[in-house]
């Protein structure tokens, strides 16, 4: 047992500093910055959602409750919407021409 | 002979990119375009017609409304923007002061391009420009003072024909052609243009509710709407149609709001002001 110790603590400690363990609130920040970035790219585009800005506002409700799971998983999709409602943006800038009666 | 057909092939090159490098614009044309769209599409229609929405799309919803008007429900807005129009401000002055003929009968004229300030001015901005140049506060855009005076201003000028003006400066074109761009982009979750359901879907239903002609659906602006329980400007509609697609509305009067009231005013010209209205 004594001589396994060394190797536990080696073990313990290796697992403590990988990316799996990182801190759940770290990865909130990260995500909800990700998303923070993609929504002004959205509103400087006038092309904003409601729902990018409500699950945004409900990964932030779920952080401040301590369910950083749930607030990551808000953030990552507030950064979808963000992205999809970028893409509609920049689709549309020559797409609405084909609309147009003539 | 060689110079003379590569100069001939290189000016095929140039008409040809000139031609389709984007079509210059030519309101002119988009006016009989959409004209001729909407009488073809709906033959049974008188023109002036469409000025009443939903109502020249639905016999059941017409008889409806028909009923609703021997006791307007936009009537209490209309005397209480009679009553604010003639009150004076602090200063003395009136409204009268600010616009061309007292501003009675003068609905079908606006929006108009200010080529002063190089955009778009609506009734409701004119309204708002009139209260600050008299020391007023403005009105909210979205809210019953503005949807009261607009509704009396409009009710003076029932019957007259839309007479949007594009002058001859590029500025006044371009605030045209993003009107235009804004009429017919999709946006929001639900990906839907205001063309989705006023050119492509007009008469049809969209849940509970019959969708307008785009043709003539500024004339009886503002409104009172059954689902608000009141009186709604321009900006209200535009906001709140803009959420129901789940797109983050822009402020009230933005430059492009303004835009594509001119662009639908101007596919107005010729039709009657029938405002205020009433809908569902």
């Amino acid at each position: 047992m004594r001589k396994l110790l060394p190797l536990v603590a080696l073990l313990f400690s290796a697992g403590l500093s990988s990316p799996a363990w990182s801190a759940p609130a770290d990865d909130y920040q990260a995500a909800y910055a990700k998303a923070e970035v993609a929504i002004r790219q959205a509103d400087a585009l006038k092309n904003q959602w409601t729902t990018t800005l409500s699950e945004l506002a409900a990964a932030k409700k779920a952080a401040d409750a301590g369910d950083f799971d749930a607030a990551v998983a808000h953030a990552r999709q507030a950064e979808a919407l963000a992205n999809a409602s970028i893409a509609q943006a920049k689709e549309q800038e020559s797409a609405w021409t084909k609309a147009v009666i003539r | 002979m060689i110079r003379a057909m590569s100069l001939a092939i290189a000016l095929s090159y140039l008409w040809r990119a000139v031609a389709f490098a984007g079509e210059p614009v030519n309101p002119d044309a988009d006016f009989k375009a959409f004209r001729d769209y909407f009488t073809k599409r709906f033959p049974k229609v008188s023109l002036n017609d469409f000025v009443n929405g939903p109502y020249s799309m639905d016999a059941d919803l017409r008889k409806q409304w028909e009923e609703i008007d021997a006791f307007p429900p936009y009537q209490f807005a209309v005397d209480k923007g009679k009553e604010m129009f003639e009150t004076p401000f602090r200063n003395g002055k009136t409204y009268g002061d600010c616009f061309p003929n007292r501003g009675i009968g003068i609905r079908q004229n606006y929006p108009y391009f200010d080529t002063k300030s190089g955009e778009v001015i609506t009734l409701d901005v004119a309204i708002n420009q009139c209260r600050a140049a008299n020391g007023e506060q403005p009105f909210d855009y979205n809210k019953d003072d503005m949807a009261a005076l607009t509704a009396y201003m409009a009710y003076t000028s029932r019957g007259k024909p839309f007479d949007i003006k594009i002058p001859d400066d590029p500025r006044a074109l371009a605030a045209y052609q993003k009107g235009e761009q804004y009429f017919y982009t999709r946006r929001g979750q639900l990906n839907f243009s205001c063309a989705s359901c006023h050119v492509q879907n007009p008469g049809r239903h969209i849940r509970t509710e019959v969708l307008a002609p785009a043709l003539g659906i500024m004339a009886a602006l503002p409104i009172y709407r059954s689902e608000w329980g009141g009186m709604g400007t321009t900006s209200r509609r535009l906001t709140s149609c803009n959420s129901q697609v789940r797109a983050v509305p822009l402020e009230p009067e933005d430059e492009l709001y303004r835009d594509v009231e001119y662009y639908l005013s101007y596919m107005s010209n010729g039709l009657p002001v029938s405002g205020p209205g009433a809908r569902p």
